[in-house]
C-alpha cells in the first residue's frame, strides 16, 4: 500500500511574456489501487500536473510538495522519480533514433529493478503483453516511436507501464486520438496493470469516453489551475452532458 | 571556424534522383561533374587553394598549407605488423609498376604526397583462406610528412586488412587499393589520432571483375582528419561496400567525400556513413558522389549519410550526389538525414528510469552499432565502441 500525495503545489512555467503561473493550489491524494479522474478544459493545467509529478525542467515548483511514501518527490531527478515507481504515459511520446523498443524496454527494466532481468522470463514477458496489446512482433525491432501511428504510440506507452510496474501511473490525455478498437485495447492494459499490481492511476482527460472502460473511484475538476469541483463517478456522467461551460463562466466572474 | 547550432535538423530522401543536389547552398552556380575534376601526381600541376574548390570549400584550409602545397618528408616510417600467412609487407621504389594503378589525386595535398614520397609501403594479399592483417602506425611527428601505400589482392584472395593510425601527426598520404578478380577484401582505416593531429588521406580503390571490396573508414580522433575513398568499378560484377563511422567532439573536424564511379556492367555499389556530434565547434563533412556512366549499364547503387547531433554549437555538412548517364539502371538511390537529440527525447528515456549518461550512451549506441557490426570483426568493433564511449564520457555534456 503506498501513498502519492500533493499538498498546495504552485507551478509556474517561463514564456516569452515573463513567468506564468499554472497550478494555483493543487491537493491530491492517490492511494494504491485507486483510480483517479482528472477532468478540465484545455490550459486548466491537467498536462502541467503530469510533467511536474514526473520531474520535467521546463516547469517550475513555486511551493507545495510532492511525497511518495513520504518521500520528497521533488527533490528527486526524472529517473530518480521513475525508479521510485512513478510512470508517466505521455500524449506525444517523442521518437528515440537508433534505439530498438526491444533495446530501450530492456534497458528501462535494468534501470527501474536495478538488475538486469533474467532473459528468459523477460521475453516471455514482452511477447505476453505484446499479443495483450494487439502489437505485432516486428515492433520490438522498430525504433522508438518512429514512424508509430498515433494509436501505436499509445499502446507503445501502456506496453511500458504493464512491463515497469511502477506504484503510480500518470496518463496524460492517453486517450486522446485513439479510435475505439484502441482505446479498448489501452483500457484493458490498464485495467489489467491495476489488478496485477495495485497501480494506482492518475487519468488524465479531457473527454468522457475513457471512462466508459477505465472506471474512476474519484473525479477532480480542474479549472484555471486548481480543482474546482470534485466527486465520485457521477460526477464525470453529469460532465458528459454539461460540459465544461459551467465552471468557465464561474471562472470568467472571478 | 563557423559554428552553426542546428536549430532545425533537415532530411532528404530521393529516389532515383537525376538531378544533382545543390552543392551546399549555391543555387544556381551549375555543379561541375565528377568526372571531369582534373588529376595529376605532381603537386606544381595544381594551381594555389584557394578554399573556394569543391575538393576544399568545407575544409579549414588555412590550418593545412604545410600540407597542402609545403615540403614534405617523404621518407620511411617506422610501423608494427604482426606476420599473416598469406600477406607481406614491404617497402618499393617509386618506380614499381602498381603504383598510379588504382587512382590518381585530384586535389594539390594528395598530389603533393605523391610527389614527394621516397618510397611506397606495399601490403600484398594470397591466398584463399580467410586472414587478418593489422598494421599499426603511430607517432609520426610533428613535422609534414608524406606517405604512399598499395594494398594489393590476388585474384580470388580474401582478407581483411585493418591500417591503425594513432598518435601524433602531420600527414598527407594516398593509399592504392587494387583488388584482383574474383578477390574478396576488407579494409579497414582507424584514424584514432591525437588531439592535435592532422591527416589528410586520398585512398583509391580499383576492383576486379567480380571482386568486392569493403572499406570502412572509422575517425574518432584527430584536429583535422579527412579520409576521401575513391572507387572505380570498371570490371563487370565488381562490388564496393563503403562505410563509415565519425565522431566529432569539440574543435574537431573531421570529413570524407566518398566517390564511387560505376564504369562497368553489373556493378554494385553501397555507401553508408555515420556520424555523431557533440560539443561546441565540432564539424562533419560528408560528400557523397556516385557516378553511373554510360558503361554501367544494369547497375545497383546507393548511398546514404546520417549525422546525430548530442548537443548545440555543431555543424554537420551532409552533400548526396548522384549522375546518371544511361538509362538503364537496376537501382540508384540517396539519403541524407540529419537527426538531434534533444531535451525531450533525453527527458522520455529517464522518466523511463534511465539515468542520463546511460541515455545518451544507448542512443549513440543504438545509431552507430549497426555500421560497426557490418565490419563484421568482433575484437575491432569492441574496440571501436570502446573508443566511443570514451568519447562520449570526455565529451561537455550540456546540463
Amino acid at each position: 500500500m503506498s501513498v502519492l500525495e500533493i499538498r498546495d503545489l504552485h507551478v509556474s512555467v517561463e514564456t516569452d511574456q515573463g513567468t506564468k503561473p499554472i497550478l494555483r493550489g493543487v491537493d491530491l491524494t492517490l492511494n494504491s489501487n485507486e483510480t483517479h479522474a482528472i477532468m478540465g478544459p484545455n490550459g486548466s493545467g491537467k498536462s502541467t500536473l503530469a510533467y511536474t509529478i514526473a520531474g520535467h525542467p521546463k516547469y517550475t515548483v513555486d511551493s507545495g510538495s510532492i511525497t511518495l511514501d513520504g518521500e520528497d518527490v521533488l527533490e528527486m531527478s526524472v529517473d530518480e522519480r521513475a525508479r521510485a515507481g512513478i510512470f508517466l504515459a505521455m500524449q506525444y511520446p517523442v521518437e528515440i533514433p537508433g534505439v530498438t523498443v526491444s533495446n530501450f524496454l530492456r534497458t528501462a527494466k535494468t534501470a527501474i529493478d536495478g538488475e538486469a532481468p533474467a532473459i528468459r522470463t523477460w521475453i516471455k514477458d514482452v511477447r505476453t503483453a505484446m499479443d495483450n496489446l494487439r502489437m505485432d512482433k516486428v515492433f520490438a525491432e522498430r525504433n522508438v516511436n518512429e514512424g508509430f501511428s498515433g494509436g501505436e504510440k499509445k499502446r507503445h506507452e501502456i506496453l511500458q507501464l504493464e512491463l515497469l510496474k511502477p506504484k503510480f501511473a500518470v496518463l496524460d490525455e492517453t486517450d486522446s486520438g485513439l479510435d475505439v478498437d484502441a482505446l479498448k485495447i489501452v483500457s484493458e492494459g490498464v485495467n489489467r496493470a491495476q489488478e496485477n499490481t495495485d497501480l494506482g492511476v492518475l487519468l488524465i482527460t479531457h473527454y468522457t469516453r475513457i471512462l466508459r472502460y477505465i472506471k474512476p473511484d474519484h473525479v477532480h475538476v480542474f479549472v484555471n489551475g486548481k480543482v474546482a469541483e470534485q466527486g465520485g463517478p457521477e460526477l464525470a456522467d453529469r460532465l458528459e452532458n454539461e460540459g465544461y461551460d459551467r465552471y468557465l463562466q464561474t471562472a470568467d466572474q472571478a | 571556424m563557423t559554428t552553426t547550432s542546428p536549430a532545425t535538423s533537415s532530411t532528404e530522401t530521393e529516389q532515383h534522383g537525376f538531378k544533382a543536389h545543390s552543392d551546399g547552398g549555391d543555387a544556381f552556380v551549375p555543379v561541375q561533374t565528377r568526372s571531369e575534376r582534373f588529376g595529376s601526381t605532381n603537386v606544381a600541376d595544381f594551381p594555389a587553394v584557394t578554399g573556394r574548390e569543391p575538393a576544399w570549400k568545407y575544409t579549414p584550409v588555412a590550418q593545412l598549407s604545410d600540407l597542402i602545397d609545403g615540403e614534405l618528408n617523404g621518407s620511411e616510417y617506422p610501423f608494427e605488423a604482426p606476420a599473416v600467412d598469406g600477406v607481406t609487407v614491404a617497402w618499393v621504389g617509386r618506380d614499381d609498376k602498381r603504383i598510379g594503378t588504382a587512382g590518381t589525386p585530384e586535389n594539390k595535398a594528395a598530389a603533393n604526397a605523391w610527389t614527394a614520397f621516397e618510397k611506397a609501403l606495399v601490403i600484398s594479399v594470397t591466398g584463399e583462406e580467410e586472414k587478418t592483417f593489422r598494421l599499426h602506425r603511430t607517432d609520426l611527428g610533428d613535422g609534414a610528412r608524406a606517405a604512399h601505400t598499395v594494398i594489393e589482392a590476388a585474384p580470388h584472395s580474401r582478407a581483411l586488412v585493418i591500417l591503425e593510425n594513432a598518435g601524433q601527426a602531420a600527414l598527407t598520404e594516398n593509399i592504392e587499393i587494387i583488388v584482383g578478380d574474383g578477390a574478396q577484401l576488407t579494409v579497414v582505416s582507424v584514424q584514432e589520432w591525437a588531439e592535435d593531429a592532422r591527416h589528410l588521406a586520398e585512398h583509391f580503390a580499383e576492383i576486379g571483375r567480380d571482386a568486392k571490396l569493403k572499406h570502412v573508414a572509422v575517425t574518432l580522433g584527430g584536429k583535422i582528419v579527412r579520409v576521401n575513398p575513391s572507387t572505380h568499378l570498371g570490371s563487370q560484377g565488381a562490388d564496393i561496400e563503403a562505410l563509415g563511422v565519425y565522431f566529432a567532439d569539440a574543435h574537431q573536424h573531421l570529413e570524407q567525400h566518398v566517390y564511387v564511379d560505376h564504369d562497368a556492367e553489373n556493378t554494385r555499389s553501397r555507401v553508408s556513413y555515420k556520424g555523431a556530434l557533440q560539443g561546441e565547434g565540432a564539424h562533419t563533412v560528408w560528400i557523397g558522389d556516385v557516378l553511373i556512366r554510360q558503361t554501367g549499364t544494369a547497375t545497383d547503387s546507393y548511398e546514404e549519410n546520417r549525422n546525430l547531433v548530442l548537443s548545440e554549437g555543431t555543424r554537420a555538412d551532409s552533400v548526396p550526389n548522384l549522375e546518371i548517364e544511361t538509362g538503364d539502371i537496376a537501382g540508384a538511390g540517396h539519403a541524407s538525414a540529419t537527426g538531434r537529440f534533444d531535451d525531450e527525447q533525453l527527458f522520455y528515456l529517464m522518466a523511463r528510469g534511465i539515468a542520463e549518461a546511460d541515455a545518451r550512451r544507448l542512443v549513440v549506441h543504438g545509431f552507430l552499432v549497426e555500421i560497426i557490426q557490418r565490419i563484421g570483426d568482433a575484437e575491432l568493433g569492441e574496440r571501436i565502441e570502446a573508443a566511443i564511449e570514451r568519447e562520449l564520457a570526455a565529451g561537455d555534456l550540456p546540463s
